[in-house]
């Protein structure tokens, strides 16, 4: 077993990049304090407002309270690899055979550019003239032994000499790892008292292949400044490469995603089948026209199927899309970049495989086979019908039944924006109307006097509800009813305060309804209807 | 090795997978026992009107025991009231607008997912239910159409009706919604001819379903 050196790699890094692409794309100041947010969480912040103590996975109101004057922008992964697509393009004027880990973070080989700009140092320099005026100066270059280390040497800028990463990473601590999906394994480590990458090296490697499997295996090496990869990379048999053909030229970004599902299924499942995972592959898309476009997607772990297709995804946003959107603020309208007809192939090419661990798709179908079945067909409704007509239900923190429930387009990543979990004071109990009126539709809730039911200041009903109608239907004899429960929520706000009481209603046919009153107006109020306990 | 690569090859395939010829049967909640007993038969259409809740119950237990059930241009249901009647939302698809393909995303998801649940639209052609239905039956979905209004489906093998309904828990401006007894009743063709009706707390004051007993489940106010 020759225990081959890995290949010397050129790493570009722009930290923070979702706040350097958010910056370009809504057009905030540079040195303004900016902070990129998921979920009401930071996902990444500027140096100007880490230096005043935002960190990452800092709620907004922590993070605005140490920085009052904090610019909070939502995190756009689209926008994040449309403003890279000019970074790659450009790293590829200097070196070949780029691959791209992410927006924000490139890797490219450097063993034959080295003798053209004569050294390393050279090297680098040719890079950052590329690229620095791009990335508003904000980028690092460094150069190591495999990719693992290469990453690391470029979050410092520095040139890791040839055969030392494993001494350059020691000193690391385990944490690093985390970032690459080994959390559990991270956790597990420093439970065990190992806290530095060089602690972890250190260990037998056959030892940690037995507790902890090929991944951990696999982490073993990184932090060993070995070769990244699995010993042996096998060289991926031609006729794993998949070719779409698209009917019709497309020029969506989603039509073509969509369309390409299934290829990528296949992608993946026919490497499966030689018993490969893949970890880099190159996806080569074609116009109408004959232009192409060529990227090397590289993945820290495996490639799986929803992976290709958000790597189709961010590939073709940048190069559809990418001098379009930038508009207005743009520094370089280059349309030359920018294709002049609809996609019209895609190819997609195994670069690097590993053998499979523990990646196996499950062996006798079963229960995954149906899901898969079911998300074939929907994928297929969706293209038909656009993005947004499939969705999937999920249960939202709130306290209206209508916040309650939220509708997660298909195959998107849901994204909580309120914790379900919290108690929510001023929730009804169960049951829930099982039917939602969205938006609400304006009802008739009316006392004996024929009038609309008013709620006093104390929350009281002042005449208690006798008729209720939805729209222009006849109203109808209230039977019982119970409320008004006041909801007085946001009201330090003024944008999206809302003052409102709910009452339940149950008319002469035995059905029961949810009713919202608007209590912003106390003296002529209006109601809608929210739900019906059908 | 080779054998391996044989049977995935084989099981990776879903169109040379058969239906089974003994068609199986998708369970239902015990409560609702007595108007199904033999649960929701494979390839059969099971018409529903009268009660959204009802819809949800009758797709809990399988959809709880693993089945994907797909709701097709439904008004917008509560996902906590699916979620607390049984139903696994993750597989709980919809399409709420399917618009003038009504016919075809129905016919799409019934090959696709084991149960589909579908308001019929007001208009639609004979030669599509009927194509429809025998879809059905080939593909062993479980198809569930549900009638408002004046909509109709005629080759219905069940039909399942919620009839009335009285709340408790609620008063003259005091209480609140708690459970709600309602009557279901089941008709249909063949083993379903012989109607069949049962009384049920639906929902309960959990959200869920029981079979009505004398007593209520929860103390009334």
């Amino acid at each position: 077993m020759s225990t081959a050196t890995p290949p010397r790699m050129a790493t570009v890094w722009c930290p923070d990049w979702p706040v350097t692409a958010a910056r370009m794309t809504s057009g905030a100041p540079g040195d303004a304090p900016v902070a990129v947010f998921t979920a009401n969480h930071v996902v990444a912040c500027s140096a100007v407002a880490r230096s005043v103590g935002v960190r990452r996975g800092m709620r907004r109101r922590e993070a605005q309270y140490r920085c009052p004057d904090l610019v909070v922008l939502p995190r756009d992964e689209t926008a994040e690899a449309r403003c890279f697509e000019p970074v790659i393009t450009a790293v590829e004027s200097v070196v070949p055979a780029v691959e791209v880990t992410r927006p924000g973070l490139a890797a490219a080989g450097v063993r034959g550019p080295i003798r053209r700009f004569e050294g390393e140092s050279g090297l680098i320099d040719a890079l950052w003239r590329a690229v620095g005026w791009l990335t508003e100066d904000a980028c690092q270059i460094g150069i190591a032994d495999g990719s693992f280390a290469a990453e690391q040497a470029a979050r410092l800028g520095r040139i890791v000499p040839a055969g030392e990463s494993a001494d350059f990473l020691a000193n690391f601590p385990v944490s690093t790892l985390s970032a690459f999906g080994h959390a559990e394994l991270v956790d597990l480590l420093q439970r065990l008292g190992i806290h530095t990458l060089g602690g972890f090296a250190a260990l037998p490697a056959k030892d940690v292949s037995m507790r902890f499997g090929p991944a951990g295996a696999w982490a073993h090496r990184q932090a060993g400044g070995r070769d990244d990869r699995p010993i042996v990379v096998r060289e991926p048999p031609p006729e794993c490469t998949i070719t779409v053909e698209l009917d019709t030229p497309v020029d969506r970004v989603d039509v073509v995603a969509f369309s390409a599902r299934s290829a990528a299924e296949r992608f993946i499942s026919g490497l499966a089948a030689r018993g490969l995972s893949c970890a880099c592959f190159e996806l080569e898309a074609f116009t109408d026209n004959g232009e192409q476009l060529t990227r090397r997607w590289r993945h820290p772990g495996v490639l799986t199927a929803p992976d290709v297709v958000d790597r189709i995804r961010w590939q073709l946003e940048g190069w559809l899309h990418g001098m379009a959107a930038r508009g207005g603020g743009g520094t370089d309208p280059d349309p030359g970049d920018r294709p002049t007809a609809g996609i019209t192939r895609l190819r997609f090419v195994p670069v690097e495989t590993v053998p499979t661990g523990a990646h196996q798709q499950s062996l006798w179908g079963g229960a995954g086979e149906a899901g898969e079945r079911a998300h074939r067909a929907l994928a297929r409704v969706q293209t038909m019908l656009g993005l947004g007509s499939v969705v999937v239900p999920a249960i939202e923190g709130g306290r209206s039944p209508l916040d309650r429930t939220q509708l997660v387009p298909w195959g998107e990543e849901r994204v909580s924006v309120r914790e379900p979990a919290r108690p929510w004071p001023g929730r009804l109990p169960s049951p829930a109307p099982s039917v939602l009126i969205d938006p609400p539709r304006p009802a008739k809730v009316l006392d004996e006097g024929g009038q609309p039911v008013r709620v006093s200041d104390r929350g009281a009903v002042v005449r208690p509800p006798r008729c209720f109608g939805v729209g222009n239907e006849a109203p109808v004899a209230v039977t019982s009813w119970a409320g008004p429960w006041p909801v007085d929520e946001r009201w330090w706000d003024p944008a999206t305060a809302s003052r409102v009481v709910r009452l339940q209603l149950v008319d002469v046919r035995g059905r029961a309804y949810l009713v919202v009153g608007d209590m912003s107006a106390p003296a002529a109020p209006t109601w809608h209807l929210e739900g019906v306990y059908d | 090795m080779a054998d391996v690569a044989t049977l995935l090859s084989s099981t990776a395939n879903p169109a040379t997978v058969a239906p089974r010829p003994t068609a199986p049967t998708l369970p239902v909640s015990p409560a609702l026992a007595p108007v199904l007993p033999d649960g929701l038969r494979r390839g059969s259409t099971v018409a529903v009107s009268g009660s959204v809740s009802l819809l949800l119950a009758l797709l809990a237990t399988a959809s709880d025991e693993g089945a994907w059930c797909a709701l097709v241009g439904m008004p917008p249901i509560s996902a906590e009231a699916a979620q607390d009647v049984g139903i696994e939302l993750s597989r709980l698809p919809m399409v709420p607008h399917p618009g003038e393909n009504w016919v075809v995303v129905v016919g799409a998801l019934i090959d696709a997912v084991d149960v589909v649940v579908a308001r019929v639209p007001a208009r639609l052609a004979d030669g599509d239910i009927r194509r429809l239905a025998a879809r059905v039956r080939s593909r062993g979905a479980v198809f569930m159409p549900f009638l408002t209004g004046r909509a109709h489906w005629p080759h219905a093998d069940v039909r399942i009706a919620a009839e009335g309904g009285s709340w408790s828990g609620i008063g003259l401006g005091y209480g609140r919604l708690r459970q709600r007894q309602i009557t279901v009743s089941a008709n249909g063709r063949g083993s379903a001819a012989r109607p069949r009706s049962t009384a049920l707390w639906l929902p309960t004051a959990s959200g869920g379903i029981e079979p009505y007993l004398s007593q209520p489940l929860a103390a009334v106010v």
